[in-house]
Order: structure tokens, then sequence, then C-alpha cells
């Protein structure tokens, strides 16, 4: 049987070339491999293998031809124990015919298919029985430390998190009742280590690892983004990834740009990963509990000023809180201040002063960025028709500006004002202690942003 | 000391399983010669196929042959044992073929479609195999290394006896995520090899104008890592070299570094076209060093197989890889709700 040889695309956007110069002439036999002949573009000079073995029958585009189309015909090839007559009209062989189309599921240009529906985790249940007052570190270290008793697969590595005790005390007790297997000191190096954790969530383990703070990470994203959140999906959902990277993210106090950095709206922007920003103890540990059960890559953003702030924390072993739904901390009728990790005590205390002006608002803490809890915003804005966002981040393409293309989407004709922002100013976070003040939002604009969109 | 009997090179007597397949050498017999033949028959005539639909425009994007490279993997893998993991960059074609994935599966997902090992979803450079423990398949150059040291790290944390086999090029031999993996592979003594395919090109840089030092296997000696240059188009040299490498870390002394002297003939990808060496240097390769053509005339040298067999052999593989071509053409498209499948694992 004979065999057609195509004009080839040398790149994806090829769609015709000049046949340069043919390296065989009828009568040669060819072999697998060997160049047949050159083709160029206005790019590129390639040479065209042989895939096939044969005969040279026939020549059909002569040398120096211009503007040949891909996929054209160029010669044929007789195959062992063939005359050149028998070539002919050849047979296109099947390996090298003409490409089929894609049996294409619809005939028309396919649309893609809406998003799924954002199942609306179970409500938080009514923890019962008592509570313990304890700090975000007690909360965060009896997070981890419960979830390592439960799961031997579960381990902590990260710098200073063994022998150091935390650089925060964060991961304090933690070596001496589990040991330098299960939490290893690394080196500083978190592009290495963060790789490292993603290789062996690969391999069926649950890394916690933690970052000194977020600001590092910038160092190791790319494994965080490109190897930890995407291969579920590049592998047709054969890979998983089940790994929790924590630490503190956002202003700490006096330690300027490079070390204050608030990472939420970067990782909220990822599909494949989960994006927890957890406020009080309670947030801390059930959260963190649930992050560190949950077979998806989980970005853990804590903050280091919560850290030594106490709140209470149900005693119930078995608490652990929803991913994805966020909590009401303060009811109110008009208007719904949204915020995350800090600045939620930084909007109870401005809806205090609020109330003192007879403002009644709602306080959302959000808990959850991706997934992100539209629908109790929207049920929210339908009562109070106002709505301000919080956070320490900047302000542009951040999470209010998520949130206000959320409102105009889902909740347009409930709103009485434009949505307003409250964010930290569009500079690298200065060191000098006043100017630092004045660039991290306060509940003062809180309060002055509330005012503006109750028009009092 | 007596000089050991060796069979006369025109002996007529069928070679025995276990006799040795060529004078000298006691490790590989000729049943084993002939699978490596075999196998790395099939990733070059694969890699051709797919070179071929990739111009009829059958398969998209990037796609990174790795013909000329065949010894490398295929004598490397002849030594690992069930459950060790394979981790390797972008051109990865082969070390699917020679982890035993299926040729179809491999084809199918080069052509984005349903039958693909990734669904369609992941394409030339990111497939992977859990039942195989191919872990991919990475797009970004050197990724694979910190990941590789974590697969190491997770059989070490597990108590498995298994290695990580680490691959990645000269290229990414310059990557810094590349030096802190192996220095904590080294700080904790992990059971990974790595494999670095010196195939003399970053894209159309040369090792000389991009390393400092162009003696790759030292590049661990900071951290007490040793290393070995291999001939890797020598597919026993490349066996004998990753045995005593995979003892090595298999036995618990940690990492260990194999720099592969390699070739491939193609360009960097496949709309590359090459300009930065002459074709000379290709031309030298191909017709004095090929590894296939080499150990081609070991087997006829020896008389393990006569030109019968070979040609048997040919026929066989050209089925294989016609049949993965046939099904990479037929096998439908992901249906449409695939894209939204496996973002998240649903707890």
């Amino acid at each position: 049987m004979s065999i057609q040889v195509l004009m080839p695309a040398l790149s994806p956007t090829m769609t015709e070339g000049k046949l340069a110069k043919w390296h065989v002439k009828v009568g040669d036999e060819v072999k697998s491999g060997q160049v047949i002949c050159e083709i160029e573009t206005d790019k590129a000079t390639m040479e065209v293998e042989a895939v096939d073995e044969g005969t040279v029958a026939k020549i059909l585009v002569e040398e120096g031809t211009e503007g040949v189309a891909v996929n054209t015909p160029i010669c044929v090839l007789a195959g062992e124990g063939e005359s050149d007559a028998d070539a002919e009209t050849p047979a296109p062989a099947a390996t090298a015919e003409a490409p089929k189309e894609a049996p294409k599921s619809e005939e028309k240009a396919e649309a893609a298919p809406a998003a799924p529906a954002i199942v609306a985790p179970a409500p938080e249940p009514e923890w019962k029985g008592g509570t313990q007052h304890m700090t975000v570190r007690e909360a965060l270290r009896e997070a981890m430390a419960a979830e390592m008793r439960a799961d031997e697969s579960v381990f902590l590595m990260g710098e200073e998190v063994a022998q150091y005790q935390g650089a925060y005390k964060v991961s304090q007790g933690l070596l001496d009742e589990f040991g330098a297997k299960r939490v290893i000191d690394t080196p500083i190096t978190e592009h290495g280590f963060a790789g490292l954790g993603v290789g062996a969530a690969f391999g069926g383990l649950k890394p916690i690892v933690e970052f000194m703070t977020f600001n590092f990470a910038m160092q190791a994203i790319d494994q965080i983004i490109n190897s930890a959140a995407k291969t579920h999906y590049m592998s047709g959902g054969q890979m998983t990834c089940p790994i929790v990277f924590r630490g503190p993210n956002g202003a700490a106090s006096r330690v300027a740009a490079q070390h204050s950095q608030c990472y939420a709206s970067w990782y909220a922007h990822v599909p494949g990963l989960r994006v927890l920003a957890p406020w009080s103890a309670a947030d801390a540990k059930g959260l963190l509990r649930a992050a560190i059960r949950d077979p998806n890559p989980v970005i853990f953003l804590e903050n280091e000023i919560l850290y030594g702030q106490s709140f209470d924390v149900p005693e119930d072993p078995d608490f652990v809180l929803p991913i994805g739904k966020a909590k009401i901390e303060r009811v109110g009728k008009d208007v719904t201040i949204v915020a995350f990790s800090i600045m939620v005590g930084k909007a109870l205390q401005a809806a205090e002063e609020l109330a003192s002006i007879g403002i009644d608002a709602e306080v959302i803490n959000l808990r959850s960025l991706r997934p992100f809890d539209t629908e109790t915003i929207v049920q929210s804005v339908k009562k109070t028709n106002r709505l301000v966002s919080c956070e320490e981040g900047w302000p542009f393409a951040g999470i209010g500006s998520e949130l206000s293309a959320l409102m105009m989407e889902h909740a347009f004709d409930w709103l009485d004002a434009p949505v307003k922002r409250v964010a930290g100013l569009d500079v690298p976070l200065p060191y000098a202690a006043n100017l630092e003040k004045m660039a991290l939002p306060q509940s003062s604009h809180i309060v002055e942003a509330a005012r503006a969109v109750c028009n009092r | 000391m007596a000089k050991p009997a060796t069979k006369p090179k025109d002996d007529p007597s069928p070679a025995k399983a276990k006799s040795p397949a060529t004078p000298g050498d006691n490790s590989v017999s000729p049943d084993e010669l002939k699978a490596h033949y075999r196998d790395m028959l099939l990733i070059r005539r694969f890699e051709e196929r797919a070179g071929q639909l990739y111009g009829m425009g059958l398969i998209g994007g990037f796609c990174h042959l790795y013909i000329g490279q065949e010894a490398v993997v295929v004598g490397m893998q002849a030594n690992v044992r069930d459950k060790d993991a394979v981790i390797t960059s972008y051109r990865d074609h082969g070390h699917m073929l020679a982890c035993g994935m299926d040729p179809k599966g491999v084809m199918a997902e080069l052509t984005g479609r349903s039958g693909g090992y990734s669904k369609g979803k992941g394409g030339s450079m990111h497939m992977f195999s859990r039942e195989k423990s191919f872990y991919g398949g990475h797009g970004i150059v050197g990724a694979q290394v910190p990941i590789g040291t974590g697969l190491a790290f997770a059989h070490k944390y597990n108590g498995h006896k298994n290695v990580s086999l680490t691959y990645f090029g000269d290229g990414s031999a310059n990557q810094g995520q590349v030096y802190e993996a192996m220095n904590m592979a080294a700080l904790w003594k992990l059971p990974v090899v790595y494999i670095i395919e010196n195939n003399r090109y970053g894209m159309g840089t040369s090792v000389e104008r991009a390393s400092a030092t162009t003696e790759l296997y030292r590049h661990g000696e900071a951290f007490g890592i040793p290393g070995e240059r291999v001939d890797g188009m020598d597919v026993l040299a490349v066996r004998a070299a990753g045995e005593k490498a995979i003892e090595h870390a298999r036995s618990g002394q940690g990492p260990y570094i194999l720099e592969m002297q390699t070739y491939r003939y193609r360009g960097h990808s496949m709309s590359d076209p090459a300009k930065y060496r002459t074709k000379e240097e290709v031309d030298k390769f191909r017709n004095e060093r090929d590894p296939i053509e080499h150990i081609r005339k070991r087997l006829l040298d020896a008389k393990i197989v006569d030109e019968a067999e070979l040609k048997a052999v040919d026929t066989e593989i050209r089925k294989i890889v016609n049949d993965a071509a046939e099904f990479s053409q037929h096998s439908p498209e992901p249906d449409p709700s695939e894209l939204w499948t496996d973002i998240l694992v649903e707890a």
C-alpha cells in the first residue's frame, strides 16, 4: 500500500509554507527518520523526516513551490514489493490521511457550559458544651496537634518550627509531642521546601507547610500555583495535593514594605486552591482542622497581631468549621460591613461607634475567600441595602473589588448606594510610625465609609 | 589468573537466557538486551509518529520529542521496583512509555482527547499515572526537582524501601530550586536519584553558554552528593550506572547524581529550527552514536537475533504505534462538562 506524505505544520499557527528543497528523488528508498525535504516559512526553515519506510514513487509538489497549504500531499511512498504504477492512485494510509475532524459532541461551535452552582456548605452546628478562652496562637497549635494525633500522615515543616518552637511560637511543644520525624526544621529555602511539600502530598502525605510569613511565600508561589493548585485538573483528576500552606499574612507592626503585604486577593484569584483567613481563635482552630482534613491545597492566612488575642473556643473535641461559610458576627439592619482576618475586629469596633450615632451595622466575617460565600452577603444586602468592604491589602483588584462586582451581578436591585471599599492605601507600607498608621485602614475609616453609604 | 573462557563470536549455538549478551558483560542477558532494543524502538517510533501528527495539526501547543535520548530512560527504568516514583520535565513521552503506560492513552492525550491519560486536559507536558508511579510531566523548568525530592521524602517517611527517580535537563540544572532540593535531600538522606539528561542545549543555549561549570555531575558536590558522568547513548552504560546509584539511594545513603551525556536529534520543540547547532553535529550523533543502532548492531554481532527477528520487532512496534495513532484520532474530544470537573477534590 502506498503512503501519501503531507505538508506538515511546523507550529500551531502555520497554515502554508514553501517547499524549499527535496533531498530525495523518485526511486530512492527512504527510512524512518530520514530527511526527505526542507520547508520554509517566514519564521524558519525545517527539515521534514519520513515517518514511514518505502520507495519514493512520486513527487507531487516541485521544489521551490510557494504557498503549499498544510496537509497537501507532497509525495507518495510505495511500500515493499509495490511498483510505481501501483502508486498512481494512492490510497491514503490510515496514519497519513488528512486530519479527521475530532468527533464533536455538538455540531455547532460549542459554548462553554455554565459553571456549576456552588453547593453551600452545611450550616455550622451549634456547639454545645463549654467554651475555653484561648489565644489564636494556642488555637492554631491545638488544631495542628489534634489533627496530627488523628492522622499519622500529617506533618509540619517550615523554618524554625521545631527546635526554636516556632518563630511566633505557634508550633510550641509540637516537637516534644510528635518528634523530629513529624515536626521538621527546614533550611531557609521557601521555593525548595514548598515544592518538596507538594511532592510529599503527591506521594500520599498531608504536609502542613509553615511560611514564617506569607511575604516569603512569593519565593514559592510557582510551586503553590503551578504545581499544587493546577495538577489535579491537569491530571484529569488522578493526582491530588492535600497540603496546607500557612503563616502570618499582612502587616505586622513597623516591619516595612517587604514584610507587610496582604496576599488575600493573589491566592483567592486561583482556581484549584482553597483560601481561608481566620479572625478569632475559634475560626483559627475550626478552620485549620478543616484545612488539614481537606483533600485540596489550602492557603491559610493568619495574622501576627491576632496571635496574642484571646477568644472563646468551643471545648467540644470534634469542633471543626465548614470551609466556605461566612459568619455574621453582629446582626444589624442599616449597613453590611464585610471583613476578614484582623479587619473583622476593626469592623466590630466601628459597628459599636456607629451604634452610638444610630446606625445599626451588620458585620460579616468572611472566613473563607475561596470558595466565597456570596449568598450570605447577598442575603444581608437585601436587608441593609448598603455595603462596605474592608481589607488591609491594596484596593486595586482586591477582595473589595471582587465583592463590588459580585454585588453588581447578584444584588444590584437591592443596593441603595454604591459599594464602598475600605482598604490599605495604594503605597508600599512605610516604616515610620505615623506614615504606617495612615497607610493602614482603621476603624475610623470604616465608620466614615458606613456613614457615607448611609448618607449620615 | 586464567583468562575467562569467552564464547567465540561465530558460535552458532543459540544464546542461553542467562548467558552474557556480549563478552565481558556479565549483567545483561540476551533477553534483556532484546527488551531494551524493543523499548527504545517503541519510543523512537512513537515520537516520530507524534511529530507527524503534530505536522498534521492533530497535536497542538508545545510538543517536545525525546528522539535520540531513548537509552537514558530505558537504561534507568531497567533498575526500578514496583512503586519507585518517576518524575520528569515536559520532554516526557519516553518516560511514560518506559514506565509501562499505554501508548494509546499517551497519544490520545497529545491529541487532546477524552481517552488521554489526563482526559485531554493536560496535553503533552502534563500526564500522570498513579498506577505506574509516574508523577508527571511538569511544564515549569526545574519544578519537578523539589517535587521528586518530596516523593522521596514520602517514601522515607512511610518507611518504604522505594526511591524517586527525578529526571531533569541541562537547562534545569541552573535553576535555584534544584539546589534547594539537593541540599534538603542530602541533609535528610532522602532516597532520590537525580538524573540530569544533558542533551547539550537548553532550548537554543548550549551548556557552555549557560553553566559556569559544565561538569554537571559535580553540581551536587557542595552538598556532598556523589555524581557520575555516564554515556547516555549507551543503554548498558546507563543501566549499570543506574543500578549503582539506585542501590545507593535505596540503602539509605541519600541522593546520587547521574549526568547522562545524550543528544536530542530534533529541535527543542516542534517549532524550533535548531539553527544554534550544525547539521554536521546532528548527523555525527545520528550516524555514529545512535543508541538504537548501537544495540541493534550488538544484537546482530553477538548473534542473539537475526535480521528476521529484528524485522518482527519492528513490525510489532509499528502496529502498537499505528494503533495508538488511530486511537488518538478516534477517541472523542472531552465532554464539555469536563471543563468544570477536577478543579477540586470534593471532600
